[in-house]
């Protein structure tokens, strides 16, 4: 049902952004998109292609980093939220989990996990949401106690995770969380992902780079190239669209490919013009 | 008892004494370090600035009477009444909660994200601010401040020591000053709610996280000015009890600002991020270069306590750079 995308109703909608950083540099050159509600929406695209840039500026984080969007507009349930600060964004129920995973490194791993509560209140309900973290992710019941430096990769992108449903969100804007991972754990963080997403009704949009993992778990896909939307479709149909299939998962019709397959080349440009 | 054991042990304990009051304003630099990686530079003109807000307001100065008299050619200077010293000490404190709000709208905040070397020239500038501003406002003469804390030695630990010496005739009991008491059982509390605060209550782990990443704190929803705000006031509020500490004991003047040189090395002893640390690191400071200077400086020629604790601190700097309590350097390989 959720493979055909759209059918539900939208959250948060990006409306033709351009976005400019240290007002010169120009990132995202409009793009648009749409993140139906208890959906998995994928965001791919390589390096520099504007991924990160569009999550930052849905969740009001660009400002912090001289990023400026200065045209389009972001609707989230059906309210422009630009003006808001990170804090009001978290409160409206957008969290944003980065790229790189960013743990409060010298706090427990219970303390990275308590500060994504920090725009709730009720302690009780706040008690009750650190142990549906702890059941998502047993492993950081296990280290709780232990400073987040020191754990692995894995575990500060589970607490990345943990921590940012702590703040009770509607939505997940999830940035690369395969970064720097062994596919086995990419695996289990996307399993989990999976999970939340099924069981408690989570709705993310995720940007990756690992476009053969992304789609098969996401249900909807857009693919960014130097900061335009070229592509988007059900996570299904990319899967199986030929180019899709030759640029991002390194697979096509005619066997393995070589770099200096000019025909290869020829298609690509035909493609960004 | 010998005379040098006896008298060594009062140097001891002065030493303490002392040492809690560099304590006081080394941790105020270890509030506003620990939780946006600022080395501010103006903690002790904060300090300064906190006593002469304090004592103009007891002595109903008023402010920057200078200013106004030059302007309009009148020739006020005071109120004409005085304002018990709790009183005043409160409006203090709405005054360094101001300030706080001043410094974050005016300066911090137009400077997130950007280099810590450039966040510390901010605070240097700020620090050359507040000297000037507080000149302006509250005039520049030495004052003395009198918030009603005992003064003098205290006779009756004098009287209930005597004992120890045991007969000796030379020895009449230790001398120990009042003020010198009281600061240090303030400093103990003060300590005690810093540290509770900092690991237990909500807004104490916000500061932390801050601390750790600006912008992850900011993508959870932590406002940043709001914790920089609540920082730097309780900066202002150690700066205030500093200052009347070291106002009561030697009068409010400029050189009260220099008081941070002194906290420098207690940092660098103690860790520029520990709390208890600030604490530890300001007795030893105190209690070794009273205690070097007794058992050491007659034989190199004395004044050794305007260089041993810097001497102390390097010798840290090479053994152990995050000090005695600093959060271990975290790097993962």
């Amino acid at each position: 049902m959720l493979d055909s995308g759209r059918t539900e109703e939208t959250l948060l909608e990006v409306n033709n952004i351009e976005v400019i950083y240290n007002h010169v540099i120009l990132v995202l050159k409009g793009v648009s998109l749409s993140v139906p509600k208890g959906g998995i929406t994928a965001l791919l695209g390589g390096n520099g292609a504007g991924k990160t840039t569009t999550l930052k500026a849905i969740s009001n984080l660009l400002h912090s980093e001289r990023g400026e969007v200065t045209k389009g507009s972001i609707m989230y349930r059906g309210a422009n939220t630009q003006g808001l600060d990170p804090a009001a964004m978290v409160k409206t129920g957008v969290i944003q989990v980065m790229e790189g995973r960013h743990c409060f490194e010298h706090l427990t791993v219970e303390e990275n996990l308590l500060t994504g509560a920090y725009t709730r209140s009720n302690s009780a309900d706040i008690a009750r949401d650190l142990e549906m973290v702890y059941t998502y992710f047993p492993r950081l019941n296990e280290r709780r106690k232990s400073q987040a430096g020191y754990t692995s990769g894995g575990e500060q992108q589970m607490v990345a995770i943990g921590r940012a449903l702590m703040s009770r969100p509607e939505t997940i804007l999830l940035d690369e969380p395969s970064m720097g991972l062994a596919p086995q754990l990419v695996e289990e963080i996307f399993t989990i992902v999976k999970d939340l997403n099924e069981k408690e009704g989570a709705t993310f949009l995720l940007a990756e780079q690992n476009t053969n993992v992304a789609l098969r778990f996401a249900h909807y896909g857009y693919i960014l190239e130097s900061g335009r939307v070229v592509m988007d479709g059900p996570a299904k149909e990319l899967r199986e669209n030929p180019d899709v299939k030759e640029f991002y998962l390194g697979m096509s019709d005619e066997g393995r490919k070589s770099f200096r397959d000019v025909r290869s080349y020829r298609r690509r440009k035909r493609w960004l013009s | 008892m010998p005379d040098s054991l006896l008298f060594g042990t009062e140097v001891l304990l002065n030493g303490l004494m002392a040492g809690v009051l560099y304590a006081l304003v080394a941790l105020g630099f270890v509030l506003i370090f620990k939780a946006s990686g600022i080395f501010n530079y103006a903690q002790g003109v904060m300090a300064l600035f906190a006593a002469l807000t304090l004592v103009g307001i007891m002595e109903g100065q008023v402010p920057f009477s200078h200013l106004i008299n030059a302007a309009f050619g009148t020739d006020i200077h005071h109120f004409g009444w005085h304002v018990p010293a709790l009183v005043a000490i409160i409006i203090t404190m709405v005054v360094m909660v101001f300030l706080a709000w001043a410094v974050n709208h005016f300066v911090m905040r137009h400077l997130v994200n950007q280099e810590p070397i450039i966040l510390f020239m901010a605070t240097i500038g700020l620090a050359y601010f507040l000297e000037g501003f507080g000149d302006l406002m509250w005039g520049s003469d030495i004052k003395k401040l009198d918030v009603g804390l005992p003064q003098g030695g205290s006779f009756w630990i004098e009287e209930n020591t005597q004992w120890l010496g045991f007969g000796n005739e030379n020895f009449y009991g230790f001398f120990l000053d009042k003020l010198d008491l009281v600061a240090t059982v303030i400093a103990a509390i003060l300590v005690a709610a810093l540290v509770i605060f900092a690991q237990y209550t909500k807004q104490g782990r916000a500061m932390r996280a801050v601390a750790d990443d600006h912008q992850a704190a900011l993508s959870v929803g932590i406002s940043l000015n709001f914790i920089w705000i609540m920082v730097w006031s309780v900066a202002g509020f150690v700066a205030l009890v500093a200052g009347i500490m070291w106002g009561a004991k030697s009068g409010v003047q400029f050189s009260l600002s220099l008081i941070a040189l002194k906290a420098l090395p207690v940092l660098m002893l103690g860790g520029f991020t520990s709390i208890p640390g600030a604490i530890v690191g300001g007795l030893i400071i105190g209690v070794g270069e009273k205690l070097f200077e007794f058992a050491i400086g007659p034989y190199i020629g004395g004044a050794t306590e305007n260089w041993f604790a810097y001497v102390l601190a390097l010798i840290f700097l090479v053994f152990r750079p995050q000090g005695l309590f600093g959060e271990k350097i975290i790097e993962r390989v």
